[in-house]
């Protein structure tokens, strides 16, 4: 028997819902655009919300300016394509240090130039309500995050003391200076948004499919040499391997798999029967247990 | 094997194709660590291939370190997502799982099943569709397993899997099983689920879970994977009216005007005529505006815009009908609440409560009881803490849209909200609307007025002593009262000066207030004779009307009017206070007899004066009429 609603049309129904209820909430909201797949989808999903209207937020790139370049092209194509409001924010005091993964290390480059950067450019915007495009599938933390997430005036996030939340209705109330992070794709998992990529045909960034690239092999990660930023150990020469990233990030943190999908199909075939989750390319989480939950209290997405 | 890896190897475009088929199913289980909850989701989602290899390899070094399985994979440890928690061995929030087969998507709310918890389960059962109760084959039915049901029954889940667990512990002995389901199948004749299903498993070796167990050939039913697979549940929303709240107003340029929202039940087409539940506006559906074209029809669930004929006046927070099958509209509402917060409810405080897009401030005017959730028993309680469940009633301050929840799961569900800390306290779902006039209820004593009265030997009765100014109504009152207290009678005079200086001080000498002045006097008297005493009402009260409503608050034989027959002439020689001469110099205004009417009792069972007789001769006539009447003897009420 046939569904109703299929499982997208579900989720997607879901997604529009807690993104009107945002935008009908808070005065200030914004999306937070990170240039993944994700952020593809909640962009569609932002998009056909208020159709035939366009969202009425902005869109903002926290740049670490060690994004891959192919993703800022990607960014300011999508933007002028779409012509949303896009606000670029890079945290100057970290650029004036030198800050970088390769001399300060991911942990600490993550935190000057995301999660800092991030709590900056809310400040400085004085926005109350930020969408992101987090699973709860992704990782364990996530599985018992909000919808509605509250954050502190310094953003943190208390996950002992979270606000119950029942079916569809969600308690946007805060206090001056108290935000919300609001998650519309909560309840989807990579599948799920694979597939809804496929039916809707949206616009991704190319390195999601395979391609020659020029890569190193680093601590057991493919690491791609995106520019000459990238210092190269000793007897390290750079291999043009068919690869390409099951996840976006910085390009210094971010691992390749050898891959020779060129296709969305390929994409989703080599997923199935690939048995290797996709946050394992992403060196954030492997520093230490239970790393993402400490990074979310802290304020990152 | 859940999903066909030969079809997505070989054909994957098919593949996809038939993905889109796929339904959605939420559900959720109910059980402790220890009836092997966390192992019985680990399972799904281990043998459906949700757990990739990197999962699989943390999985396994933290079975040694910490796993409960002697080494072997501890499936309870993929599911516990916060590091305390997973320290402690318990969950204490609500986590969401999904896994996936080829027919299906699922999420899963994983909630903790302690008492300390119901709010968890609670939240995690207000999305589901389905409740999976586990229950330990050993143990059998526990206050745990009531509870479980209670909670899943009180936020409106229908279909129920009884997981019976552990079976391998009990050797697969079918007789346990069916002792088991028969017990919990009469307890269950008292929860409105639509359908039950029991299945015997074992989580940690299989049986039952995806594959039928040859452990168990006494079995014909579906395993539980099957069973997930096949439930029906989405056509529950669909055939309830057509609702649709409005969260969002579409106005990108002066042409286009918008209504969005998630249709929360039923069905709607262009051409449908539509009424704004709370303005009563109706119109007609114009278009179903969607990002991928317009819509010919549009069903429950959907986020849609819709845009109408007429211009008429809608926001947020409106809600949309057909105008045939409108929802109830009502600022005051009985409902089920669960209290969610360390702060006790307090009835009496305003409170917010947001229901779908509508926000209004509300109290809880009246906790009817509380239920306990171990034995669904009710019990009196003055207020609801943490984790409690009671009903009550809801008085808001606006007129709220809604379906009684038991009718439709989609509409009459609210969230309670502290309007200063900003904390989600409480959720509630409505029983019933209560119009304003219905809404106070009689509370219904076992001490009537009958036993009152009887305990004082009197029958009560309301002494209604009316007449002009200075004709001596004061004087008899009082010494009629003094006659039946040497009697041994239990009395109370209302006196009007006496009642003006406190009740009724804010009343001036208008015909307005004097009905309103009458009237709280006689509601209070009445209250008086509900309390078994004679009460004595000293006041001019000069008109019929009035006389007749208090005389309508009581019974037939309750209310004696007394009327004091002074001539207007020998009052106004009297003049104790000074007031005729006051009114007759035209300082004050109103005055009865003089410039406002006094209208004479035609009827009153008893008149006398004080111009033939003394007061005190007027107060013995009165005595004996009351004697004569049977109000002072010995008298038998039905208690």
């Amino acid at each position: 028997m046939q569904p109703n609603l299929t499982h997208l049309r579900q989720l997607e129904a879901e997604s529009i819902h807690i993104i009107r209820e945002v935008a009908a909430s808070f005065e200030r909201p914004v999306m937070l655009y990170s240039i993944g797949k994700d952020s593809s989808v909640l962009l569609h999903l932002a998009r056909k919300a208020f159709y035939p209207a366009p969202p009425p937020f902005p869109l903002m790139h926290v740049d670490t300016t060690w994004k891959f370049r192919e993703m800022i092209e990607f960014r300011d194509r999508m933007a002028a394509e779409y012509g949303f409001d896009l606000i670029v924010h890079i945290n100057q005091d970290g650029v004036e240090r030198g800050i970088g993964p390769f001399t300060h290390g991911s942990s600490l480059h993550t935190d000057v130039m995301k999660t800092e950067s991030l709590k900056q450019a809310l400040n400085k915007y004085k926005f109350d309500a930020a969408f992101g495009g987090a699973r709860r599938d992704e990782e364990k933390a996530r599985a018992k995050e909000r919808v509605f997430s509250f954050r502190t005036e310094t953003h943190r996030w208390d996950p002992k003391n979270q606000r119950p939340e029942l079916w569809d209705i969600y308690n946007a109330r805060i206090n001056k200076g108290e935000s919300i992070r609001a998650f519309p794709i909560s309840n989807w998992t990579e599948l799920d948004i694979w597939q809804y990529i496929y039916r809707e045909q949206i616009p991704i960034v190319p390195l999601y499919y395979s391609a020659k690239r020029p890569v190193v092999e680093r601590d057991g990660m493919l690491i791609m040499v995106d520019d000459d930023r990238m210092p190269l150990n000793p007897g390290e020469t750079p291999e043009m391997k068919s690869v390409r990233f099951r996840t976006l990030g910085c390009y210094p943190l971010t691992g390749a798999v050898e891959s020779e999908a060129a296709t969305l199909p390929d994409i989703i075939q080599e997923m199935l029967l690939t048995r290797s989750s996709e946050r394992q390319g992403r060196m954030i989480d492997h520093d230490q247990a239970g790393s993402m939950e400490k990074k979310k209290q802290e304020g990152y997405f | 094997m859940s999903h066909k890896s030969d079809l997505i190897a070989e054909d994957i475009l098919g593949y996809l194709k038939a993905q889109e088929e796929k339904s959605l199913l939420r559900f959720i289980t109910c059980g402790s660590v220890d009836d092997g909850k966390s192992t019985l989701i680990g399972r799904l989602l281990w043998d459906s291939k949700l757990i990739f290899e990197d999962q699989l390899a943390a999985l396994e070094s933290d079975s040694r370190k910490v796993g409960t399985q002697g080494g072997e994979i501890d499936f309870a440890l993929l599911l516990d997502g916060l590091q305390a928690e997973r320290e402690q061995g318990i969950t204490i929030d609500v986590a969401y799982r999904f896994f996936s087969t080829d027919k299906r998507k699922f999420i899963v709310a994983d909630t903790p099943g302690h008492e300390q918890y119901t709010r968890n389960m609670a939240t995690g059962a207000s999305t589901a569709d389905v409740a999976v109760i586990l229950i330990d084959a050993r143990k059998g039915i526990l206050t745990q397993t009531r509870r479980h049901s209670f909670i899943t029954s009180l936020l409106g889940i229908k279909h129920v899997v009884l997981a019976v667990n552990k079976m391998d512990l009990i050797d697969y002995d079918q007789s346990k099983f069916d002792q088991i389901v028969a017990e919990y199948l009469k307890f269950a004749e008292q929860l409105n689920y639509s359908s039950i299903t029991a299945i015997p498993l074992s989580a940690l070796r299989g049986d039952n879970m995806i594959e039928p167990s040859a452990n168990t050939p006494w079995y014909s039913g579906p395993t539980l994977l099957a069973h997930l697979e096949d439930v029906q549940v989405e056509q529950d929303a669909i055939e309830k009216p057509f609702r649709l709240p409005v969260q969002w107003v579409n106005r990108p340029n002066l042409d286009f005007r918008g209504f969005s929202g998630t249709i929360s039940s039923g069905r709607v087409k262009p051409g449908d005529e539509v009424v704004v539940t709370a303005s009563g506006l109706t119109s007609k559906v114009k278009d179903i505006v969607t990002f991928d074209g317009n819509l010919y029809e549009a069903i429950a669930g959907q986020a849609i815009t819709l845009t109408l004929e007429d211009e008429i006046d809608i926001s947020r927070g409106d809600v949309l009908a057909h105008a045939d099958a409108k929802p109830d509209f009502a600022d005051q509402f009985e409902a089920r609440i669960i209290w969610m917060h360390e702060d006790h409810l307090l009835p009496g405080r305003p409170y917010l409560i947001k229901m779908g897009a509508q926000v209004a401030n509300a109290q809880i005017s009246d906790l009817k009881y509380k239920v306990n959730v171990n034995t669904l028993e009710h019990v009196a309680g003055k207020t609801l803490e943490l984790n409690e469940v009671g009903i009550a009633n809801i008085s808001a301050d606006k007129a709220l849209a809604f379906d009684p929840y038991d009718q439709n799961r989609h509409s009459g569900r609210f969230i309670i909200i502290d309007r200063f800390t900003n904390a989600t306290v409480g959720a509630g779902m409505v029983n019933h609307s209560l119009r304003r006039a219905t809404n106070i209820k009689w509370q219904e004593m076992d001490i009537n007025k009958g036993a009152r009265a009887y305990q004082k030997g009197q029958k009560s009765v309301i002494l209604w002593f009316t007449g002009l100014s200075g004709a001596g109504k004061s004087t008899v009152a009082n010494l009629v009262e003094k006659k039946l207290h040497a009697l041994g009678k239990h009395t109370y005079t209302l006196d009007g000066d006496n009642v003006r200086h406190g009740l009724n001080k804010d009343l001036g000498f208008t015909d307005a207030d004097r009905v309103e002045n009458i009237r709280r006097v006689g509601e209070t008297a009445k209250l008086f004779v509900d309390a078994g005493v004679i009460t004595l009402v000293s006041f001019i009260s000069p008109f019929k009307s009035e006389r007749q409503l208090a005389r309508s608050l009581v019974e037939k034989d309750e209310f004696i009017e007394v009327f004091i027959d002074t001539p207007l002439e020998v009052c106004e020689q009297r003049d104790v206070k000074g007031l005729y001469k006051k009114a007759r110099a035209g300082e004050i205004a109103n005055f009865t007899g003089i410039d406002s009417p006094y209208e004479r009792p035609e009827n009153a069972e008893i008149t006398v004066n004080t111009s033939d007789q003394t007061a005190e001769e007027a107060a013995e006539a009165i005595v004996s009429k009351l004697e004569e009447f049977g109000v002072l003897g010995a008298w038998f009420p039905e208690i």
